[in-house]
């Protein structure tokens, strides 16, 4: 499903270089990447999401050459086959839950608001809990609820793949399992991969693989 | 709707506030160089109209300006009175009709015009409603005095008192309203329309008071009776209206043609009679001026528009930095959404509609603001010269 071959990056400014050697990973499985802060572990989801583009080597996703692709088709790969998750959740303060959501669909000229993805957003936010706050502003919601929204954001569009940079770092226990349950459930149905960057320990017996990214050069 | 006018709409929606002052920044910057450039044009329009309609215009001898303001607009006259011989000289030289034109009391705050019909026909006014003006004491109300008064057909208007302390001064005289104008879009409409010889029962040269001629010395109300003259005292009243039964008691004491006018407008038979005309009163010198009333006003609007030139030019400047102070905000708003560009980024935004997102908001703002502008400006087109006389009063 993703895989990395001898892909080399680095920043401009700070002289921070990655090296990922090889690295593959299959339909379905859930893979949590650890390690320090300013290894790249960021960088290493931002590679995969064609933000991103190696210097050298392959990135295949889904069966795309993400590394090859310009930048127009890169947004317009992103917008069809990923869904991201932040820890700062990034919902705009603008839009209520359900424009939240949908909103891939509004700055994507390859996704179609139609009636059956509206419907998929509010069945996602039924889902989450969040069904009688769909008219609620984020500026309304608490912690959980807006990375529940920002969950139904990357889950709308049925993407092929879920990154999810430290997901539950601002959560409560609570919210967080409450999160990781609705990605799990959904990477199960799909088996789409789920790659996640985080610090929290607990979580990890929940992973298939736990990839320690400064062993990714090997 | 449009995904980016949507996204942009809701941004915009959300943050009123900012929204609604910048649209008032923008609107205000851009009404008022046009709103001023419309209301200056439509004032000078309506000036030079009346001015240009009005040939030749004699008065005391002073500012021209205040003797023009005053007979063309009815403003309060500032300068002295001439004599009404004066009219009579304009008619007898055969080479104009001379309208008198008095102008020092009010209805209220509605000026009364003391003048002949001559005047009506020189204007164009029309009735609209009952007639023009037959007997002394009647009146008949321009269309908005009529509206401001709230008088009609029957009713009858008081003039105002000249000073409530001046005991041989104007008394208020009860006039009945006979004729309402048709609105004819000048300061016609505003004034209170009688004839002359009523101005001048309202100024004290005429009046009407119970009959004493019959009375003999020693009568309540006689002081002294002796060959045809009785002199009365204070408890013989002057009527304060003038009806059928009392008008034959009014009369007028001293020479009519040494009576006070404001104005006198020259209506010339012809063109060459108009220049005949100016061409006698130069050569004989006399103690009142004659001028042409649109070479004074354009002398006044030289000025009004250095004026407005000046007040555009100095809107223009605040207009400039009102929209650089707008654009630094919509650059410092996009610098404070570099997260919100960043994840519309991430989350598979094409540049495309995310700069047509922020451009879009731009837009809505600066269209809102030409909207309200352009509404403000058509509305002060519309109302213009109403404006300019609220302006003025």
């Amino acid at each position: 499903m993703i895989q990395v071959e001898n892909a080399t990056f680095a920043y401009k400014v700070g002289g921070f270089r990655l090296d990922i050697g090889q690295l593959e990973i299959s339909a379905g499985e859930k893979v949590a990447v650890i390690g320090p802060s300013g290894l790249g572990k960021t960088t290493l989801l931002h590679l995969l999401s064609g933000i991103l583009v190696p210097a050298t080597g392959r990135i295949v996703v889904d069966g795309v050459e993400v590394s090859g692709l310009s930048r127009e088709d890169r947004q317009d790969y992103r917008a069809l086959r990923l869904g991201m998750v932040f820890q700062e959740f990034e919902l705009l303060e603008y839009l209520d839950v359900i424009d939240n959501v949908l909103l891939p669909y509004r700055i994507s000229p390859v996704l179609t608001l139609n009636a059956p993805a509206r419907e998929r957003a509010k069945s996602l936010v039924q889902e989450v809990g969040l069904g009688d706050k769909q008219r609620r502003y984020p500026g309304h919601l608490s912690q959980g609820e807006r990375q529940r929204v920002a969950v139904c954001r990357a889950l709308v569009t049925r993407p092929a793949v879920i990154l999810g940079d430290e997901p539950t770092g601002n959560l409560d226990p609570e919210n967080r399992d409450h999160v990781m349950d609705t990605l799990w459930r959904y990477c199960d149905e799909t088996q789409a991969p789920l790659i996640v960057v985080t610090h929290d320990h607990d979580l990890l017996a929940r992973f298939d693989r736990t990839l320690d990214v400064r062993e990714l050069s090997r | 709707m449009n995904h980016v006018l949507y996204m942009a709409w809701r941004y915009v929606r959300f943050h009123w506030g900012k929204t609604v002052l910048l649209v008032f920044a923008i609107s205000l910057v851009l009404f008022l160089p046009a709103g001023l450039y419309v209301v200056v044009e439509q004032g000078a329009r309506t000036l030079t109209a009346r001015a240009d309609s009005t040939a030749l215009l004699i008065g005391a001898q002073g500012s021209a300006v205040d003797l023009t303001l005053s007979a063309l607009y009815f403003r309060p006259p500032n300068l002295s009175p001439c004599e009404f011989r004066e009219v009579r000289r304009v008619d007898q030289t055969g080479l104009a009709v001379g309208i008198p034109l008095h102008l020092r009391y009010t209805v209220r705050n509605q000026r009364i015009v003391g003048t002949t019909l001559d005047y009506a026909d020189f204007r164009r006014l029309t009735v609209g409603q009952g007639r023009w003006f037959g007997l002394l004491g009647e009146c008949v109300l321009g269309a908005e005095a009529a509206r401001v008064l709230g008088a009609d057909v029957g009713d009858a208007v008081l003039s105002s008192a000249g000073s409530a302390f001046d005991v041989a001064g104007a008394f208020p005289l009860k006039m009945p309203v006979v004729g309402v104008l048709k609105p004819a879009g000048t300061v016609d409409d505003e004034a209170v329309f009688v004839d002359l010889k009523t101005t001048w029962i309202i100024s004290g040269l005429a009046h009407g008071h119970d009959n004493v001629n019959a009375a003999r010395e020693g009568d309540p109300g006689v002081l002294q009776r002796d060959e045809g003259n009785v002199v009365a005292n204070a408890t013989v009243l002057s009527y304060t209206e003038i009806t059928p039964e009392n008008l034959q008691s009014f009369h007028f004491h001293g020479d009519p043609d040494g009576f006070p006018v404001d104005a006198v407008l020259a209506v010339p038979t012809d063109r060459k009679s108009g220049i005949l005309l100016r061409g006698r009163y130069e050569e004989e010198g006399t103690a009142v001026q004659m001028l042409v009333p649109s070479l004074v006003v354009n002398e006044v609007l030289e000025t009004m528009f250095s004026v407005r030139n000046y007040v555009i030019l100095g809107s223009v400047g605040v207009g400039g930095a009102t929209l650089m102070t707008a654009a630094l905000v919509f650059v410092l708003s996009i610098r404070l959404r570099r997260r919100e560009i960043e994840t519309i980024r991430k989350t598979g935004g094409a540049s495309r509609r995310l700069t047509g997102m922020l451009a879009a908001e731009i837009l809505l703002v600066v269209f809102a603001g030409m909207v309200i502008a352009g509404v403000l400006t058509a509305g002060v087109s519309r109302f213009g010269n109403l404006l300019v006389r609220f302006i003025g009063t």
